[in-house]
């Protein structure tokens, strides 16, 4: 005897929603308290810390070097270490000790700015193949949902880049609160990031056999993963400007 | 919200940031070089581009489900 699941591909009259978009819906409200909590520590760090203090962590705390230009990385060691041993690294920041850098952030923008068009030509194909499922062409589908899995690991490879740029130059989770939460929160992305492609693999590889048997409930599937994807360029498109261009 | 109407409120989003990381790129000490400027004059015909897009999007796709 077999049980018919109800409003699979047809929505609930009490909702409008089918039980796929409901879920995926309750799951992103979650989602956004999750990621809510992180901003508003963010705002909080920010407001109750001076520049130098959230940007480059309390005075006494050592940087190993200017992450503005790795050639000179050496030079402005030395410079930090006769010149301020032991003194504020603010101050070090405040006498041009760092050359103009006013965040630690800042050698990342370009980064930063590359994945930000990754993630948003990602949106566009997860779009352009759910399209091509309701014009009922399957080989089209494959092709640009290949395309969005393989911009998710364009942008987690250069994540890496950007990471070991900071662990080189001696940044870290414990550096300052400007650091912590940008490893907080960029890491966080990352693991929803990893999330989407593990889900978005398997609609490409052996999901995507419901295609053949049940296309409305496989169509119905696409569009619930592109709403997760979603929501996770659209995190991207806040922790940009926030974490990036207005940290300094 | 399907995914015709939350990718319309993406696309919103990445609009208006394309059009600040442009203002930024101009007006932000951060950005001293003359690659950035080029950078912010391409982000302000990217906002234009994505409002463009935007609005074919939502035409092509009301069609198609039609």
């Amino acid at each position: 005897m077999s049980v018919e699941i109800p409003y699979i591909t047809k929505p609930r009259p009490d909702t409008g929603l089918t039980n796929g978009k409901l879920g995926v819906w309750l799951f992103l409200a979650s989602e956004v308290m999750l990621f809510g909590a992180f901003f508003s520590s963010y705002a909080y760090l920010r407001a109750g810390n001076t520049w130098d203090d959230f940007a480059f962590g309390r005075p006494g705390i050592e940087i190993a070097a200017d992450a503005h230009a790795d050639e000179h990385a050496d030079e402005h060691a030395e410079h930090a270490t006769d010149d301020h041993h032991g003194d504020a690294h603010g101050e070090a920041t405040a006498h041009g000790g760092h050359e103009g850098l006013s965040t630690p952030l800042q050698p990342s923008i370009p980064m930063a700015t590359f994945n930000t068009i990754v993630l948003i030509a990602s949106s566009v194909t997860v779009v352009l193949a759910w399209a091509s499922l309701l014009l009922k062409n399957f080989g089209r589908f494959r092709l640009y949902w290949g395309i969005t899995i393989a911009f998710a690991f364009v942008f987690l490879v250069v994540k890496y880049f950007e990471y070991c740029g900071k662990f080189a130059h001696g940044f870290y989770p414990k550096t300052s609160p400007l650091l912590g939460l940008y490893f907080l929160m960029t890491f966080l992305h990352v693991i929803h990031v990893i999330g989407g492609i593990i889900v978005n693999g398997y609609l490409l590889g052996p999901g995507s056999k419901m295609w053949k048997t049940d296309p409305e409930r496989f169509t119905q599937r696409i569009e619930v993963a592109g709403l997760y994807w979603h929501f996770v360029d659209l995190v991207w498109i806040f922790l940009f400007p926030i974490l990036y261009l207005l940290s300094g | 919200m399907s995914l015709k109407g939350f990718h319309v409120v993406f696309v919103t989003a990445s609009a208006l940031l394309a059009l600040g990381f442009g203002v930024w790129c101009f007006t932000s000490p951060l950005a001293s070089s003359a690659g950035y400027r080029v950078a912010g004059a391409v982000a302000m015909l990217a906002a234009i581009g994505l409002v463009i897009y935007g609005f074919a999007f939502y035409r092509k796709i009301s069609e198609i489900q039609r």
